[in-house]
């Protein structure tokens, strides 16, 4: 009770203070930790070249950072969110509730996702099919739906090396773990037609699901945190394999061997040229109503998306980024502040 | 009890059986049990130090590096045809100058040193030999002409930071052998690094930026330092004194002195202990709905931290306030009654003075909880890249800024190794700065604490 009075008579006093205080001059920015470091990269070379104060970003996830931007408009909510997937209907639904009309979609380039072992331990090269049956909690064995009986990954393909099943994939709450279900699990379980065998035997809607649905037996197993907890899960368990940002390998190629996918080895070129098959698109959202209340905030994102910084030979992509090959066009459009349209 | 009394029937049969000085079995039963539990005790004792020793043992060993750094001397020569074309050293137009363009005078300025001392490695062109130097050179040579412009042109003696890998070639934390694997470092270039460290080019020492510089992003761990979160815990901590500590105090002399005691004074001391084992976070969700939402606070200011982290040390303080006031004995109190003080003369007076050293403690022990706690700010926007110092105060409880906590936890959570001996280094600086809090508490307590 006491408390809460003095939560009040807090909160009071606060509200006064803030009367006094300035406008906020420095840009907010929220959201993916895959981006994350790309954005503190641009905010740190923007207040170093640019009279604005260095802009404040924040991790917290794609989707916190989506759901901050669409609080509403003022000087208390975020100017950008950073995501590593596309925005959601159900976002923009939210953005328009809360008086957000206008968004730009930047593009800003590819990440490729990479599966990488002990530097010491043995060398895979995978193909989606090997991890939708290594994973995956039913599979199809002699045409019966069956529950996944792999221990080795030489159960799963002759060619891989005799050792046991043990996975480090991102949790629910990532964007990665989104493309990690599509472009891994979901291809993996066409290309070995365990789909049809699904389909067949489920129905339709069931049988797409089992596609995702991951085995339960410790062979699978989902990392919350950051990149740096995979790692450190790796480097107490040598046999396993996990999954990591191209430009976090890149940053520890000395203690990471990465496996190639279709017989495709990751690297900022191969995502480029489209040829690894396992890469995303990554955006940040600007709100538009922000443009001319908070200084350089246009001057920011013309800053990240400019040659200089997102271009094939910035620090970007020196990172580990994936130059968009359409850069020009994101250029042309964040200059004319285009909002973008509705989701296709 | 049938033991006792089956005893003593033994004892009545047999009177002169016994002997002091020999221990019978149930003595020496007791002794084991006494012996037993001492034991026990010794083990948990000793379980709690290896612990704890262990885990000094890492953070010093993975951290005490960051306090030293790896620097290159160059004499730079700040060419007016590059960095002021119209000569005029107009700041607008040198303003205009971004980093890129200073790059290059870097490259040149190594190459040509690199010569002077005879220096060269097979392999290494001068592109590769300017990735020894750090990325954030540029940005310090901006700075300085910035600063002087009338230095264009001259040549300047500067101390770059070396590369982050170069760095932690020196630190044990690169090898010949991990260079080998590392995309971002070859042997070639800690060879041609060792040269220069023979040429005296090269050198380490101690790291005072370490606690002066701003974050870095992940490009160059070698920058990266905790200016701003020591500023921003500094603010939060004055925040939550100014704020805790009076509050905290007059709620405690009301509660423990005027209020009555009822059900609603009841009601509030269970409340309040209560309050002291709700998890942190709680208030963090609790300032953001208060603080940012309704009162329209900023994002990422110390001032909202504070406040929360007031919310926080509240009930703390008040449980020691209390406790201290209770401690004083009554007598003092019925003798300045008894004198003619009014009641709250004989608090202000006699019984607060008393109550101080405890009310200190108290007040010590809550901040220094405060200043570990990063679950709060987490939700508060402080847990953030934060690179502009904040201003001072007034104004600055209002810029974003980074806490001591959250720039562990942001280290830690970085894709480059080097980020982790630097988190580390955080977590001694803010092991340090806890030991001082708590120390300070301890002695208080011993120099001016009364006993009665």
């Amino acid at each position: 009770m006491k408390t809460l009075k003095i939560a009040l008579a807090a909160a009071l006093a606060a509200s006064a203070l803030t009367t006094a205080a300035e406008a906020r001059d420095q840009i907010q920015i929220k959201g993916s930790s895959t981006v994350l470091p790309y954005a503190s990269i641009v905010a740190e070379a923007f207040g170093e070249n640019f009279e604005y104060p260095t802009p404040v970003v924040e991790g917290g996830g794609s989707g916190a950072g989506r759901k901050a931007l669409c609080e509403g408009v003022g000087e208390n909510t975020i100017d950008i969110a950073d995501s590593s997937s596309r925005i959601k209907q159900s976002d923009i639904d939210n953005c328009k509730a809360n008086g957000v009309d206008e968004i730009q979609e930047v593009r800003i380039g590819y990440d490729g996702i990479v599966f990488a072992s002990d530097i010491n331990g043995s060398s895979f090269a995978f193909t989606p099919a090997d991890w939708f049956k290594a994973l995956a909690a039913k599979v199809v064995v002699d045409g019966k739906v069956v529950d996944n009986p792999y221990k080795s990954w030489h159960d799963v393909n002759a060619d891989l090396p005799d050792q046991e099943i043990l996975a480090f994939i991102p949790g629910t709450k990532h964007g990665t773990r989104e493309v990690f279900d599509i472009k891994v699990l979901e291809d993996g379980c066409k290309e070995s037609g365990a789909l049809e065998a699904f389909v067949a035997a489920m129905g339709e809607k069931d049988g797409e699901k089992a596609c995702l649905a991951l085995r339960t037996d410790g062979a699978s197993v989902d990392i919350d945190g950051d990149y740096t907890e995979t790692l450190a899960r790796l480097d107490a368990n040598k046999q396993a394999i996990g999954v990591f940002g191209l430009s976090f390998y890149e940053n520890n190629t000395d203690k990471l061997q990465v496996a190639t996918m279709n017989g495709v080895t990751p690297s900022v070129d191969t995502v480029a040229k489209g040829e690894y098959p396992v890469s995303r698109p990554l955006y940040f959202y600007v709100k538009n109503a922000h443009l001319d209340v908070i200084p350089g905030l246009q001057e920011y994102i013309e800053f990240f998306v400019s040659d200089e910084m997102a271009g094939p030979d910035g620090p970007l992509a020196a990172y580990g980024l994936v130059p968009d090959p359409e850069l020009a066009k994101t250029q042309e459009m964040v200059k004319n502040r285009t909002p973008m349209g509705p989701l296709n | 009890m049938t033991d006792v009394s089956a005893d003593l029937a033994t004892q009545a049969v047999r009177p002169n059986d016994r002997s002091l000085f020999v221990r019978d079995e149930r003595t020496t039963r007791r002794h084991r049990a006494e012996m037993r539990f001492r034991m026990m005790g010794l083990a948990a004792v000793t379980f709690g130090i290896i612990a704890l020793l262990g885990l000094m043992a890492s953070i010093l060993n993975n951290g005490v590096s960051s306090f030293s750094q790896t620097y290159v001397k160059l004499a730079i020569n700040l060419d007016a045809s590059k960095l002021d074309k119209s000569g005029k050293r107009d700041p607008a137009e040198l303003q205009k100058v971004t980093t890129f363009a200073y790059q290059p005078l870097i490259k040149a300025a190594l190459v040509k040193t690199m010569a002077e001392h005879g220096i060269s490695v097979d392999g290494v062109n001068a592109k590769q030999a300017a990735e020894l130097i750090s990325k954030e050179a540029p940005a310090q040579l901006r700075r300085y002409v910035l600063a002087h412009p009338d230095k264009i042109g001259e040549t300047i003696t500067f101390e770059l930071l070396a590369a982050g890998r170069i760095d932690g070639y020196y630190k044990g934390r690169v090898t010949m052998e991990s260079a080998a694997l590392d995309r971002n470092v070859s042997p070639e270039q800690l060879r041609l690094a060792d040269q220069m460290r023979e040429a005296g080019i090269l050198e380490k020492r101690f790291n005072w930026s370490f606690f002066t510089a701003p974050d870095a992003s992940d490009t160059r761990p070698e920058a990266a330092g905790l200016g701003v979160a020591i500023l921003g815990s500094a603010y939060m901590m004055l925040v939550v004194l100014v704020l805790s500590l009076p509050i905290g105090v007059a709620a405690s002399i009301y509660l423990e002195e005027f209020a009555p005691q009822n059900r609603f004074t009841d009601i509030i001391e269970v409340n309040i202990s209560n309050l002291a084992a709700v998890p942190s976070i709680v208030f963090g969700i609790l300032g953001l709905a208060i603080f940012i939402n309704i009162a329209g606070l900023p994002q990422s200011a110390p001032l909202v931290g504070g406040l929360v982290l007031t919310l926080m040390t509240l009930p703390t303080i008040i449980i020691a306030t209390r406790s201290a006031l209770k401690a004083v004995p009554p007598s003092i109190r019925d003798a300045a009654l008894g004198v003619g003080a009014s009641k709250l003369q004989s608090i202000f007076h006699h019984v607060l003075p008393l109550a101080a050293p405890g009310i200190l403690t108290g007040t010590i022990i809550g901040l220094a909880q405060a200043l570990g706690e990063t679950a709060p700010l987490l939700l508060i926007g402080m847990v953030a890249f934060v690179r502009e110092y904040p201003g001072a105060p007034p104004e600055g409880f209002f810029d974003p800024a980074s806490a001591l906590p959250v720039q562990v936890y942001n280290w830690t959570t970085r894709g480059d190794p080097a980020f982790v001996e630097r988190a580390s280094g955080a977590i001694i600086v803010l092991l340090i700065f806890l030991a001082i809090m708590n120390i300070t508490a301890i002695i208080l307590r011993r120099r001016f604490e009364r006993r009665w």
